[in-house]
This record gives structure tokens, sequence and C-alpha cells, in this order.
């Protein structure tokens, strides 16, 4: 186990904790830049898919893990984002420009919807930011003129500078690049007076005014923070999907966002990262597992000749072919996160790494939450 | 054309019927969003948890008395009685063993926990029941006439049914014991568990109540929409703009905001352009919110340090 001696405060504050944590980091720097050479082109795209996820995961974290608002909402803003991309570029802009311009749209709807949410907490906001994602996606649909309605909306490969991003492995670096810019600002404000401010904000919005924190500025700040990632994840999302339609931008995508920040962990950047692994990974998990339950048992079968172990292979592997069983099983994970491991991936990884480094020692008190009566929201 | 132009009276006596007409369905459109959002409040006025799966507990009310009058060819009502009992005894199951370890932790996490409930009763019916869509045999389904507008019996058993259960439900809670024991705990759980009222059986019978306006609100509304999976999704997310319009946390305020949110959804769906229909009404509700954050009728408190 090691010591940090903490001498000043700038040491308290600095990107990586030491030396050994800036060597891990790295190490997983080049292991992530190798990744392509050792996988499969299939699982390149769908590592894409991760990097895409965090940095929408990165973006909800800000607003849900740090702030402490909740937004039921977030998929409008990621097809904002999207399909103001798809539009400039099939206007001819150059790529650069038209990313820049869907950020700012995206960041100008999120202070928009950030205003009204300045006056409302809790359930309220939640409801608010759900009544403005089911009006833009009405807006999808009914605005022919700019996103081609139900007809759908192709969005060609990525032209940089002349540069064509056209393959998968091309696409990989450019998703890779964006996530880590990303996770660099946003890590290097959450270290920033803004950031702690919005973690004031979080914890108790009564202390955080006493102590000069401006609630107004600095939640609009973390909606506007928040919308402009979500801008950024919608464009590199509209190249990835290649076809846009409002279908995509549901309530569904929504949910998947805050069940993406959830089970990451809420309140660390690392959270966000772990759940995006997870919500991008699982559906392709569950349709191997689909065949090959099902195969392997019936090896156990020929091999033992116990006809029971065919029968619950072909059991399971019926109930995973069904329709809709894949959002039960995201419901279930969610259910079991809450109750069980409330702090989510990163909490448990937490948990498991401290346990290894004071190994006799270790105390389960250590991560015991202090115990809550009702807390009443009623009166805030 | 000469008729129409010498008598305008008639124009006019049209244009009310049809708007009667409007008025009548978007009052049962209204009266099943207001049942799904009184279920909504009762959970949040006594335990503080909102319940996003409360259209989900609707639509399995609904496949529970599909599968009786169907599958098992029993009498509508003793379906319907069925199923009230079981997703009551379902509700109140779930709130002992699930919903009441997470009293206390963030709305937000209670939130997330009721929508993957949610998710996994929709994977439970379209796997039991399968994914297709389901007609209801009911007995109302004829029609009566009144002066050029058409009273759809169906429409009319919703009406009814609405206001019956609120008498029950307003009898029961301001008439019997364990009513007022259910006002005192949600007003204080603390000081109503020392005058000896079981807390935690209280709770579980709330949620037993509310699951059961769910069925009602979802029995009525399965000859209108139909039986599927995804029929509570839609219902809820109105259901709970309702709620929230008439400020969450009142009884009559989830009742008044259900209607308006049904009315404005007619309203808008007849007179304005296409696309308005299911967006006018979170279109109000924004607005009402900007004006007023607590609800119509809502009261506002504030925090002391």
């Amino acid at each position: 186990m090691r010591f940090l001696f903490k001498t000043s405060y700038a040491q308290d504050i600095q990107l990586f904790r030491d030396r050994v944590d800036a060597g891990w980091y790295g190490l997983l720097a080049v292991v992530v830049l190798l990744l392509p050479a050792v996988i499969s082109d299939y699982y390149v795209g769908e590592v894409a898919w991760v990097f895409i996820y965090a940095i929408c995961g990165v973006s909800l974290m800000v607003l849900v893990g740090y702030t402490g608002l909740i937004s039921l909402g977030h998929a409008a803003f990621l097809g904002i984002g999207a399909y103001a991309h798809a539009y400039f570029l099939q206007h001819g802009m150059p790529w650069v420009v038209s990313v820049v311009l869907a950020i700012v749209i995206t960041t100008a709807c999120g202070i928009i919807v950030g205003l009204p949410a300045l006056r409302m907490t809790g359930i309220y906001l939640a409801i608010a930011t759900l009544a403005f994602s089911v009006i833009i996606q009405e807006v999808f649909s009914r605005w022919e003129s700019v996103t081609h309605g139900f007809a759908g909306m192709p969005v060609g490969k990525p032209v940089i500078f002349g540069l064509s991003f056209d393959s998968d492995l091309a696409f990989y670096y450019l998703c890779l690049f964006f996530l880590v810019i990303t996770l660099w600002l946003t890590r290097n404000l959450l270290r920033a007076p803004t950031g702690r401010a919005w973690v004031a904000i979080r914890d108790s919005e009564i202390a955080a005014q006493s102590m000069g924190v401006n609630l107004a500025i600095y939640k609009s700040m973390a909606f506007a923070y928040s919308a402009a990632l979500m801008g950024l994840a919608g464009a590199l999302f509209a190249h990835k999907i290649a076809y846009l339609a409002p279908d995509i931008f549901t309530i569904l995508l929504s949910i998947q966002l805050l069940l993406l920040v959830i089970v990451g962990g809420l309140g660390s950047l690392h959270g966000a990262i772990f759940g995006a692994i997870f919500v991008a990974l699982l559906p392709p998990v569950i349709a191997i597992l689909r065949d090959s339950i099902p195969a392997s048992l019936a090896d156990a079968t020929a091999a033992t000749g116990i006809g029971l172990f065919g029968l619950i292979g072909e059991g399971i592997g019926s109930f995973l072919r069904k329709p809709g069983v894949e959002a039960g099983i995201f419901g279930l994970i969610l259910v079991l996160v809450i109750l069980l491991e409330p702090r989510g991936m990163y909490g448990r990884w937490l948990k498991t790494r401290i346990f290894f480094s004071t190994f006799p020692m270790y105390k389960r008190a250590t991560f015991k939450r202090q115990k809550t009566y009702m807390k009443s929201e009623r009166l805030r | 054309m000469a008729t129409r132009a010498t008598d305008p009276c008639g124009r006019t006596g049209r244009k009310l019927a049809i708007f009667l007409q409007l008025t009548l369905n978007g009052l049962a459109v209204g009266c099943i969003y207001g049942l799904v959002a009184l279920g909504f409040v009762l959970i949040y006025k006594a335990t503080e948890l909102v319940n996003f799966a409360q259209g989900d507990l609707l639509m399995l009310g609904a496949f529970v008395t599909f599968m009786g009058v169907v599958w098992w060819e029993l009498d509508y009502w003793v379906a319907f009685f069925i199923a009230i009992v079981v997703v009551s005894a379902f509700g109140a199951l779930l709130d002992a063993t699930v919903l009441r370890r997470v009293i206390g932790q963030p709305q937000f996490a209670v939130v997330m926990l009721t929508i993957g409930l949610g998710a996994m009763f929709r994977t439970f019916a379209s796997v039991t029941w399968g994914s297709e869509i389901y007609t209801l045999p009911t007995p109302f389904s004829g029609v009566t006439v009144i002066g050029g507008v058409t009273l759809s019996h169906q429409y009319l058993s919703i009406v009814a049914g609405t206001l019956l259960l609120c008498g029950v439900l307003y009898a029961f809670f301001t008439h019997t014991r364990i009513g007022i024991a259910m006002q005192a705990t949600s007003q204080n759980q603390l000081a109503a568990y020392y005058m000896g009222i079981p807390v935690k059986l209280i709770f579980s019978l709330i949620w037993a109540i509310s699951a059961g306006t769910a069925v009602v609100a979802g029995v009525l509304l399965a000859p209108v929409t139909l039986i599927d999976i995804n029929m509570g999704l839609a219902v809820a997310l109105k259901a709970f703009a309702a709620a929230v319009l008439g400020g969450f946390g009142s009884i009559p305020g989830a009742l008044v905001g259900g209607i308006i949110i049904g009315l404005i959804e007619l309203y808008a769906g007849a007179t304005l352009p296409e696309g308005f229909k299911d967006t006018a009404p979170y279109i109000v509700l924004l607005l009402m919110l900007a004006v007023r954050p607590q609800g119509l009728f809502g009261t506002l408190a504030r925090k002391k340090v």
C-alpha cells in the first residue's frame, strides 16, 4: 500500500495522483492505441460505440453525477447534435465547421432548457426535460425540410481536411481522440472552481448558496456544458449510425444513457467509461450467449448423456431470442445495481482495489453509508 | 347550400355537437390519465417514492383480465376482480420486497429503479402473453346518440368507473380507521409510528391500492387502445405530466390535471396541425411549469436550514 504525503494544495488537485497513477494511465493509453491490431474489424466498430457512449456518459455524468440535476431528455440533445451536423454536412460545410456549429446549437438549446430548470428540482426537472425531449422528437419527425422526417437522413463518412475517415479503424481513432479531449477538458473543469461549485450544488444547494455559489450561473453552465458534449457525441453518433431517423432519439435512449451513468457509478468519470463499456457491449454479449449457451449445453448432453442440459440450453436460447428480452435484462441489472451497489461498477472496483491493497485489514465499514432516515424532499 | 346559408343555427349546432363530442372523449381519456396520476400521487404522498412502473402495472392488469376473459373464458367482471386482486397483491409484494429498501435514497435512484422494474414487467408480459396486439371483449360496446353527439358506452364506462372509484377511495380515506391511519402516515411518518400505526403495512397497502387503481384504468382503457405490452408507457408519461400539472402530491390536482391533459390532447388533435396531438399537453405543461413551478394545486415550501 502506498501512502501519499501531500505537502501542498496543488498536489491535492493535480491531474494524476502520483507518478504510479500516471504510469497506469499511460499503459492504458498504449493498450487502447494498440487494441485494433489485436481484435477483429467487427469489434473495432463495437469499441467505437463504447467511445461514443462514453462521451454521452461524461456529458450526463457532469449533469446528474456532479451537479445533481436529473435529465430524462438527454437523447434530444444527442438528436439535435446529430441532425445539425448532418444538415450542415449536407449543405457543404467543412467537417470541423459543421461539428462546431452543431455543438453551438446544442449548447444554445441546453441553455434554453436550463433556464426554466433553474427554478425546478427533482421530479419536476425530470418531467420538464422529458417534455422537452418529446417535443423535440416531434420536431424531428415533422420538420421535413431539415430532417427529412421518417424518410430518414443519410450521413456520409467524415472527411476532415481532405482526410477521409471511411474505415472502421480510422473512425475508431477519431472517436478515441474526441473522447480523450472530452475527458481531459471535463477533468480539468471538475478540479477547477467550476467543478467544485457543481459538487457543492449537488450536495446541498443551500450550503452552496451560503458559500457564495451563484446557483443560476453554475446550473446553467452545467446544462450548457453537458449539452455541448452531447452535441459532439451526436455528431459522431450520426456518422456511426449512418442513417438518422426520428425514432432513434426516444425516451428509451435517454433512459439507456441514465442507466449508463448509474451502472457505471454516479459521481466519477471512471464510472462514465465503465458504464459505456457495459451499455455498448451488453447487446453483442447477449447475442453471442443466445447461440453459444444452447450449443455448449447440447455438447454437454452429447458428452454426458444427460438430456436435461440440452433442454435447459434450448430453454435459455429461446428465452433470449424472444423480442424485448434485452430491455428486461437491462432493467434487471439496473434494479440489482441500485439495490446492491448504489455506487455502481466504479464503486465495486474501488472496493476490490482497497480490499487487496489493505489485504488483511479490509474493513467493510469504510464504505458504509451513513444511516439515512426518511429524507423529506417535500420541505426543501 | 341555400338552406345552410339561411340557417346558421344548424351550423353552430353541428359545431357544438362536435365540440361536445370532443369534450366527452377528452374527458374519458383524461379520466384514465387522472386514475394513473392518482396512483402516482398516492404512492408519492405516502412514501415519497415516484413510481414510474405505474403504467406497466396498468398493462399487467389489462393482460390478466384479458387472460381471464379470453383464455379461461371467465365472466368479464370475475376476470376484472381477479386482475385487481392479483395485481394489488403484486404491488404490495413489490413494496415489501424491493421498494422498502430504497426509501431514503435519492429520489433519482428510486425513479431509475422503478423504470428498471417497468422494463422487467414489459419483458415478462412479452414472454408470457406475446408481443401482439389483443382486443378485450367488454360488455360496453354500444353507442347512444343524443342530439348529434355519439355517446360511446366505452367512454361512458370510463367516466362512470372513474367517478365510482374516486367516490370509493374518498369514503375509504375519510371514513375508515385504516384510511385515516394512511392519511396520518403520509402527514408524518414518525408521529404515526409513535401512535401505534403499523407504517410498513400501511405502505404496502397503499401500493396495493395504487396498483388496483392502475388495473381499473387499464381495463377501462383496454377497449379504446387495445392491449399490448407498450400500452402502459404512453399513458404513464401523459399521466405523469398530469400529476405534475396538478402539483405532485395533490389528489384532486392529479384528477384535474389528468382531465386537463386529456381535453388538451383531444382539442389539439382536432384543431391544430398534425403532430400537435401528442405534443400539446407537454407544451402546456412546460409553460405551466415556467409560470408556476409547483403545479396547479401544489404548495411551495421553503427548506429551513
